[in-house]
């Protein structure tokens, strides 16, 4: 850098030049009083990881506000006890299939509304997006009814119903992110030129050509914001799970943590070892996949 | 309201030659193959299949079992309709009901009097390109990324009466998440601190599009910080204003997670949507009177919804 001037990247990665400001005693003020809130704001999570790296003896003799008793221990009780690896498979299972597929309806849904101008979009639009803003408990009572009347192989689900499957979650959370996913895609597509669409006629491609290798390929930077938030929402979803499972073993992780508070009784370093290992997938998503995620989620309240 | 879309959608497949009374720039639809109208047929319907048969008629369903007395179990064409008279329980006969709408009222009134103007005012010191502004960013959203349910039990390890840090650090007493007496504000403060990241990420993205010369201008006419954000750069961002309004309207509506992994709802955090659950999976099935329950909710979120979707789709034709 021969330049002198300071210099910010932004997210499309061009260098910005940004004024350098000097720092009064205001903007002193402001920054102290953003590492306080920050700090604050970290404070509860930095807790749990601490907490759930010492051991409950040393804890219980000297309190929690001490310094000692650093132990791996509560992980490896808490991954055992709770059978962590399984409940992390239930996840992937549900959540895996749940957000491919979300991904795969909204996008088709998502660009008949972009493609065409037809009156009846506005209302297909409407019908998708006000399902996602529903509270899940006004479905509750028929659903689950539903849910407990429709039969399935006994190859596909165990209680050979679609209440406490796998398949019922998933189908669940994708008819509920459905319509998030096509509020924001529709906007997305629509930003895209029509040009496209009329040299891809011009070369005789059929609408699905149009949908898969023209739309599809330039939707994915929101593609991947979307995908990244609907990972972690799907995972971290917690009310279908607890009432539409009742097998404790086919529990995703975030449902589970519930049923196991009960095995921990109050020993809050292992419930905090549990809670971390969680946490642990979401949070390695969030830092490594950052812009995604704050992109996904102001793509759907804004224009940019 | 849920077949209705099913049908124009069928009618709509076939091209209604879309010429334009708006100018030419949209140009007239090329005839479409039988195969793409086949193709667009699908695309269309077999997502709102799904959404029509596990959201929508579900709700129409919960409307309709709000008028009857069935008890989850008999056969269908056994249920008698008893007009309002769930309501009128519900209101009348049913102790949890009372304090329910008074913990969601309050809990609305929170996210929106505290945790929302303290996110926006986050987010407009945020917005002034400081150093560091990305940590702090960081720090602030961290907690978006969980699950409320999650957040219920990181908490408890600062609420828990004999274990917990703040009856530690002030040698207190108090069993802050059973009480009955504090446990509501107990949950409301960890269920801020989530919606404080959150509206300041929304914020932050509105701000950003907000017209640089029109701050410009104000400065120019001597006005002071506070005085450009109340009188220009608040009023410019409306859309996202309401979509906070909605949102926070709708998140406090929908409150659960958090009081179900805490205790089920009971003992002092009653909430409309913890009753609803309760009269489902719990002990008793009493379909009719939480479907009333569950339908109050409903007609609730649905005013608001329908003001968001009013806002966005004015800001989309735009």
């Amino acid at each position: 850098m021969s330049t002198a001037t300071v210099t910010r990247r932004t997210e499309d990665g061009t260098d910005i030049p940004v004024r350098r400001r000097k720092l009064t005693p205001a903007r002193l003020l402001l920054h102290g009083f953003l590492i306080v809130v920050s700090l604050a704001w970290i404070f509860p999570i930095a807790w749990a990881v601490l907490t759930s790296l010492r051991s409950y003896e040393y804890t219980a003799a000297n309190g929690y506000v001490s310094f000692g008793g650093w132990t791996f221990d509560n992980y490896v009780t808490a991954w055992r006890t709770a059978e962590f690896g399984k409940h992390f498979l239930n996840s992937v299972y549900i959540t895996v299939p749940a957000v491919l597929l979300t991904l795969f309806l909204a996008s088709c849904v998502a660009f008949v509304i972009a493609r065409f101008n037809w009156k009846i979009n506005l209302v297909l639009l409407g019908v998708f997006t006000a399902a996602n803003l529903l509270p899940q408990q006004a479905l509750l009572i028929p659903l689950f009814r539903l849910f407990t009347e429709v039969p399935l192989p006994e190859f596909m689900s165990d209680s050979e119903l679609l209440y406490d499957s796998y398949w019922g979650l998933i189908l669940i959370n994708v008819a509920f992110q459905c319509g998030f996913c096509v509020f924001v895609l529709s906007n997305y597509m629509k930003a895209l030129p029509r040009d496209l669409y009329e040299a891809a006629m011009v070369d005789g491609a059929s609408v699905w050509r149009q949908y898969w290798q023209v739309t599809m390929p330039l939707c994915r930077p929101a593609l991947a914001a979307l995908a990244t938030l609907e990972v972690t929402w799907i995972y971290n979803e917690f009310f279908w799970a607890t009432v539409l499972m009742r097998t404790g073993d086919k529990f995703p992780v975030t449902s589970s943590l519930n049923n196991l508070r009960g095995e921990f009784f109050t020993d809050n370093n292992l419930v905090s070892a549990g809670s971390v290992l969680v946490a642990i997938p979401t949070l390695v998503i969030f830092f490594m996949l950052q812009r995604h995620f704050v992109r996904g989620l102001t793509l759907g309240a804004s224009k940019g | 309201m849920s077949d209705l879309p099913l049908i124009q959608a069928d009618r709509a497949v076939p091209p209604p030659a879309a010429t334009t009374s708006t100018g030419g720039r949209r140009r007239r639809l090329r005839l479409l193959s039988r195969t793409d109208r086949v193709v667009i047929t699908l695309m269309v319907l077999v997502p709102l299949l799904l959404v029509t048969a596990f959201v929508w008629l579900p709700a129409l369903a919960t409307v309709v079992l709000s008028g009857t007395d069935w008890d989850g179990i008999g056969p269908l064409n056994e249920i008698d309709f008893v007009g309002a008279r769930n309501y009128s329980d519900v209101v009348n006969i049913y102790p949890p009901f009372v304090p329910a709408i008074q913990h969601n009222l309050l809990w609305l009134a929170v996210l929106f009097v505290v945790a929302t103007p303290f996110g926006m005012f986050l987010a407009v010191l945020l917005d002034k390109e400081l150093r560091g502004s990305r940590f702090y960013q960081t720090a602030l959203y961290l907690p978006v990324v969980l699950s409320l349910a999650l957040i219920g039990f990181v908490w408890q390890l600062l609420y828990s009466r004999d274990q917990g840090l703040i009856n530690a650090v002030f040698g207190s007493n108090v069993d802050w998440y059973g009480d009955s007496s504090v446990n509501i504000w107990a949950v409301m403060i960890a269920s801020s601190w989530r919606h404080v990241g959150y509206i300041m990420l929304l914020y932050l993205a509105g701000l950003k599009g907000v017209d640089p010369s029109l701050r410009e201008a104000a400065a120019v006419d001597g006005a002071s910080e506070s005085r450009t954000f109340f009188r220009v750069v608040f009023p410019v961002m409306r859309p996202i204003n309401i979509i906070v309004l909605v949102v926070t309207v709708i998140e406090s509506l929908r409150a659960f997670d958090l009081v179900w992994v805490v205790n089920k709802g009971r003992n002092g955090l009653e909430l409309i949507s913890a009753l609803v659950t309760q009269n489902v999976v719990g002990e008793a099935s009493r379909i009719g009177f939480g479907s009333a329950l569950a339908t109050i909710m409903l007609v609730v979120s649905l005013v608001f919804i329908t003001i968001y979707l009013a806002t966005v789709m004015r800001e989309n034709r735009e």
